[in-house]
C-alpha cells in the first residue's frame, strides 16, 4: 500500500524532541553549566570563538552546549547568530606588541629579550590517562606564576630591526580592509582577505595542509620564530575622535614563522614571514595558519606553483568548514527527483546494450547457419 | 545647521516601504518598458522626484557610492540622499554604483559611466534619468528579455542622443549601463539587454 | 489551503529577528544584486551571501532570495522534489511563516512566490509569480572546469566549446546525452547556464515562461536571473536534438500523462508503481475526480 509521504512537520517536531532528550543524556547526572564549559573546556571555546568568527566565550559555550559538544556544528550557531549582528566598523589593527604575555616562546633564539615563558601548555606533559581526573579535581594553585606585565617585544621585530626579515606588510590605509563576510571572494584575493579566510578556516584542513607543506609540497624550511599569547587590547576610531577608543581586551594566540630567505637584484636576502592570529589560546590553529599563509603567498614571493597548499582558489574554496559541513551532509537531503532521471536513462542504455548484443548473437547464428 | 527638509522626508517605515518600493522596481527591470507606479513613501527636496528618491533609498547605502550631475553634487537634494542612505558621494561616474541625472537633455554619455567589465559586468552603473512623462514623447520599440513580443516606451523629453547611445550601450553587453526613466509618479526600466528601436509613425 | 501564521512568533514585535530574518543592509545588498542578474540573463551575480541558520547546501541561496522579495501581502510556496510536504520544503515554509507571517500554501496558482528545489511544478507559472530556485553549483562549466577563474573567462569571452565537446563524449560513449539534470541551457543566446539540479523533463517549462525566474546558490555566493519571456534553449546537437525523459506509464494515483513520476518501490519482489512527483498537481487532479489504478489501495495521503 502506497502512503504518500506525509506528516513532514510532526516528523521535524518529533526528531527535536528526541535531539533534546539526547542532548540532556542521563537525567540523574546534573546538568552541564555554561560557567563550567566556560572555565573547563577552555580551548573548545576558543576554537568555537575563532573559526565562528566571534569574540563572546559566553555565546561560544552556549553553543558547545547546544551542539552536544559537536565543535563544527557549535561554529555554525556561532556563525549564524554573528550574520545577524550590525558591523560598525573594523578596529585599529592589534598591537602584539604589546600583548600582556602568558606564554611566549621562539624556536629561533636559546634566549632573548622577555626570555622564554611556557605558560599553559600541554607541550612537556606525558600524555598518559590520569585516572585522578575521573574524580573531582583538586583545584591546584599555580603559585605565583604570573603574566608578563611588561611589553615583550616580537622576535619579528628584533629580526627586522637587522633587515634579516622581510618588513611586515603595509596595508595602504587608504583601502578598506577587505571583509569575506561583507563582499563574496574573487581571485586573486589580497592577502588581507587570505588571512581572515585562513584565521575562519577549518583547524584540521589547515593542519593538514600545513604538515603537507613540511612534507615536501611547497616545503618553505618553516622555523617557529615566535609563539606568543596573552591579552591585548581592541581599539577603534570614532569619526569625531582624532585618538582611538579602547574596547575591551581580548586573548589571542599569534604565531610568527620565519621562512627561508628570498632576495632579488634589488632585496638582499632576507627571511620570508608566514603569519597566524586566533582568538583564544589555540596554538596548533595558529601555527598551521602561519604555514598556510606562506604557502599562499607564493605568487607574490615569485615561486613555483606546484602543491595544493598554494593555490589559492582551492585553499579558501575548502577551508570553511560550515560551507563543507553543509554541502557534504546536503547529500541526505532528497534526490529522488534526478535519481530517477539518471534511473531512466541507465534503463534505457542497459536495455539498448541487450538489444545490441542480442543482434550480434542473431547475425552470428545467420552466418554460421549459412555456411 | 543643516535644513530641515535634508533632515526629514525619508521612510516612515523602511522594513515595508522598501520592499514595496523593491518589488516594483523588480518589476520594471523584469518587464522593461512597463510603466510601474511608485508608492508615494518618500519626500526629498527639489529636484529629486519621489520616485529617484524611494529608489535610492531603498537601493543606496555605505557600499553603493552616488553620483550626482554637476549642478546636483552640492546641492540639498544630494544632501538629503546622504543623510538618509548612508551613501557617499561619488565625483567621477565611471566609480559610481548608482547616478542620477534630472536634466535628460543633458544625459551625458554612457561610456562616461562604469560599464563592467566582460568578466564582471555587474560592476557597473544604473543611472536614474528624471524626465517630465513617461508618455508622450518620441515613441521607441522595446524587444529583447522579459518583452512578451515587443514593447513601447515614449519619454518625454526624449533624452539627449537617447537612440544612439542605447545602441551602443547594447553593442557593450553583457557590459554596459542600466537605465531607470523616473517621472513623478511611476518608473520604467531598460535594461541593457534591452533593444531599443525608433518607432516608426510616431 | 492558504494559512497565515497568527502565532506569537509572527508577531514583528516580539521576534527578535528582522522581518524575514534578514537586517536590511543585507537585503539592500541582495536586492541590488537581483537587479543586475535580470538586467543580464543567465549571468551570475556574486553577492555577499550570509550565513543562515540553516546549513549550506540545504537552500540558503534561495532562501536568502525569498527572504530580500518577499513582503506581508505575499503567499508562498515551497516544495522540494517536487513535493510541499518532503521535510526540507515543510522546514523553510515553517522559517518563513515563522520569521515573515506571511501565507503559505501548497497551491501553486495561489502562491506568488515559489521556492523550489529540483523541480518546476506542472501547473503553468503566471505573469503574477516568481519563482526562487535553490541552487547548490551555479557554474554550468565547474564539472569541466573546477577554477573560477578559468569558467569566468570563459563566459566572458562567450566560449563554451568545452561544454559540447563532454555532450558528445556522451553521444560517442553512450549513444545518448548522458545528462539527465541540471542539464545546461543558453538564455538569450549568451550565457550558459545551470538550470540548478531539476530532471532535464523541467528544461523547456523555463523557455519563454511568464513568471520571473530567480536562482540563489549561498554557500557559491551567486545569484542569476531568467527575466519572464526570455529565451532559454537546452544545448543540443542537429543530429541529436534535445529530448525530455517520457514515463510510459500514467501516474497511478490520477493517471496524469505528460507529468514527471516518482518511482516508488512496493515490494522486495520488483513492485514498483509511479506517482507525481509533483504533488499539489495531483491532488487537483484527483479532487477533480481522476483516478489512477492504485487510487483505491489506500493511495489517499495522510
Amino acid at each position: 500500500m502506497y502512503v504518500a509521504v506525509k506528516g513532514g512537520e510532526a516528523a521535524i517536531r518529533n526528531a527535536h524532541r528526541l535531539l533534546a532528550e539526547r542532548r540532556r543524556g542521563d537525567r540523574s547526572v546534573p546538568s552541564l553549566t555554561i560557567a563550567q564549559i566556560l572555565e573547563q573546556l577552555t580551548l573548545a571555546v576558543d576554537r568555537v570563538m575563532t573559526e565562528g568568527s566571534l569574540y563572546d566565550r559566553r555565546l561560544a559555550a552556549l553553543a558547545i552546549k547546544q551542539a552536544r559538544g559537536d565543535l563544527v556544528e557549535a561554529i555554525f550557531l556561532l556563525r549564524a547568530y554573528r550574520t545577524t549582528l550590525p558591523r560598525f566598523g573594523s578596529s585599529v589593527p592589534l598591537d602584539t606588541g604589546a600583548m600582556l604575555i602568558e606564554r611566549r616562546i621562539s624556536a629561533t633564539f636559546k634566549d632573548l629579550p622577555g626570555g622564554q615563558l611556557l605558560g599553559p601548555t600541554f607541550d612537556y606533559t606525558h600524555r598518559l590517562l590520569d585516572p585522578d581526573m575521573e574524580d573531582d579535581d583538586e583545584p591546584v594553585d599555580a603559585g605565583t606564576v604570573a603574566v608578563e606585565r611588561e611589553a615583550v617585544p616580537r622576535v619579528t621585530d628584533l629580526l627586522g630591526g637587522a633587515g634579516l626579515i622581510e618588513p611586515d606588510g603595509v596595508h595602504d590605509p587608504e583601502i578598506p580592509v577587505g571583509d569575506l563576510t561583507r563582499e563574496p571572494l574573487s581571485f586573486p584575493a589580497d592577502r588581507d582577505l587570505r588571512l581572515q579566510a585562513l584565521a575562519r578556516g577549518d583547524e584540521g584542513f589547515l593542519l593538514a595542509l600545513g604538515y603537507s607543506t613540511q612534507r615536501g609540497y611547497a616545503r618553505s624550511h618553516p622555523f617557529a620564530g615566535e609563539i606568543r599569547m596573552g591579552e591585548v587590547e581592541i581599539e577603534i576610531e570614532i569619526a569625531e575622535l582624532d585618538f582611538p577608543v579602547p574596547l575591551g581586551r581580548i586573548t589571542v594566540t599569534e604565531c610568527q614563522m620565519v621562512n627561508q630567505f628570498k632576495g632579488n637584484g634589488d632585496a638582499p636576502p632576507q627571511f620570508t614571514r608566514g603569519y597566524g592570529l586566533v582568538f583564544g589560546h589555540a596554538e596548533r590553529k595558529a601555527m598551521a595558519m602561519a604555514l598556510c599563509d606562506r604557502a599562499l603567498r607564493a605568487r607574490e614571493l615569485g615561486e613555483e606553483l606546484t602543491a595544493a597548499a598554494q593555490d589559492e582558489e582551492f585553499v579558501l574554496s575548502h577551508l570553511d568548514n560550515v560551507q563543507a559541513t553543509g554541502f557534504v551532509e546536503h547529500l541526505k537531503l532528497p534526490h529522488y527527483v534526478d535519481f530517477q532521471a539518471e534511473l531512466d536513462l541507465l534503463r534505457r542504455l542497459r536495455a539498448e546494450h541487450e538489444a545490441r548484443k542480442a543482434e550480434d548473437a542473431a547475425a552470428v547464428q545467420i552466418r554460421e547457419a549459412a555456411e | 545647521m543643516i535644513a530641515p527638509e535634508i533632515l526629514t522626508g525619508g521612510f516612515s517605515e523602511p522594513v515595508f516601504q522598501s520592499q514595496a518600493v523593491f518589488r516594483q522596481v523588480l518589476d520594471a527591470f523584469a518587464r522593461p518598458g512597463r510603466v510601474v507606479a511608485m508608492p508615494s513613501v518618500v519626500t526629498a527636496p527639489s529636484p529629486l522626484f519621489t520616485p529617484t528618491a524611494a529608489f535610492l533609498c531603498t537601493f543606496a547605502d555605505e557600499a553603493t557610492p552616488v553620483h550626482f550631475e554637476a549642478g546636483l553634487a552640492g546641492g540639498a537634494a544630494a544632501a538629503w540622499v546622504t543623510f538618509h542612505t548612508g551613501a557617499p558621494l561619488a565625483e567621477r561616474p565611471d566609480l559610481a554604483q548608482f547616478a542620477i541625472v534630472t536634466d535628460p537633455l543633458a544625459l551625458p554619455d554612457l561610456e562616461t559611466f562604469a560599464l563592467g567589465t566582460q568578466e564582471y559586468p555587474d560592476r557597473s552603473t544604473t543611472i536614474v534619468i528624471q524626465v517630465e512623462s513617461l508618455f508622450g514623447g518620441d515613441r521607441f520599440r522595446l524587444e529583447g528579455p522579459g518583452i512578451d513580443g515587443a514593447a513601447e516606451a515614449s519619454p518625454a523629453p526624449t533624452p539627449r542622443n537617447f537612440l544612439p547611445a542605447l545602441a551602443r550601450n547594447r553593442m557593450l553587453f553583457p557590459r554596459g549601463v542600466d537605465l531607470v526613466l523616473a517621472a513623478p509618479d511611476a518608473i520604467l526600466a531598460l535594461p541593457r539587454s534591452t533593444r531599443v528601436t525608433a518607432l516608426r509613425g510616431a | 489551503m492558504t494559512i497565515r501564521d497568527e502565532s506569537p512568533a509572527a508577531d514583528e514585535k516580539r521576534s527578535p529577528y528582522n522581518f524575514a530574518y534578514l537586517d536590511e543592509q543585507t537585503k539592500r545588498m541582495i536586492r541590488r544584486a537581483i537587479l543586475k542578474a535580470v538586467a543580464i540573463p543567465g549571468y551570475q551575480v556574486p553577492f555577499a551571501s550570509r550565513e543562515m541558520p540553516m546549513p549550506y547546501g540545504w537552500g540558503t541561496g534561495g532562501v536568502q532570495v525569498t527572504a530580500a522579495i518577499i513582503g506581508p501581502d505575499d503567499v508562498l510556496k515551497v516544495i522540494d522534489q517536487g513535493a510541499d510536504d518532503t521535510t526540507n520544503a515543510v522546514s523553510i515554509r515553517g522559517f518563513f511563516a515563522k520569521t515573515a507571517g506571511v501565507a503559505t500554501t501548497t497551491r501553486t496558482t495561489e502562491a506568488t512566490i515559489i521556492q523550489t528545489r529540483h523541480r518546476i511544478p506542472e501547473a503553468p507559472l503566471s505573469e503574477d509569480q516568481i519563482i526562487v530556485f535553490q541552487v547548490p553549483i551555479p557554474e554550468p562549466l565547474r564539472f569541466l572546469e573546477p577554477r573560477e577563474t578559468e569558467t569566468r573567462t570563459m563566459h566572458g569571452l562567450e566560449e563554451y566549446g568545452l561544454v559540447h565537446v563532454k555532450l558528445y563524449e556522451d553521444i560517442a560513449r553512450h549513444g545518448h546525452i548522458a545528462t539527465t539534470y541540471a542539464y545546461p541551457v543558453k538564455v538569450e543566446g549568451r550565457y550558459v547556464m545551470d538550470p540548478s539540479p531539476i530532471p532535464k523533463f523541467d528544461n523547456p517549462k523555463m523557455d519563454n515562461s511568464p513568471a520571473l525566474q530567480l536562482f540563489g546558490a549561498g554557500r557559491e555566493k551567486r545569484i542569476y536571473a531568467i527575466p519572464p519571456y526570455s529565451s532559454v534553449k537546452s544545448l543540443d546537437f542537429e543530429d541529436h536534438p534535445f529530448e525530455v525523459q517520457r514515463f510510459e506509464a500514467p501516474c497511478a494515483l490520477c493517471a496524469a500523462t505528460g507529468v514527471y513520476l516518482d518511482e516508488v518501490i512496493l515490494d522486495d519482489r520488483g513492485g514498483r508503481m509511479f506517482v507525481c512527483s509533483d504533488t499539489d498537481n495531483c491532488e487537483q487532479r484527483r479532487e477533480a475526480g481522476h483516478t489512477g489504478t492504485a487510487a483505491g489501495i489506500g493511495g489517499e495521503s495522510q
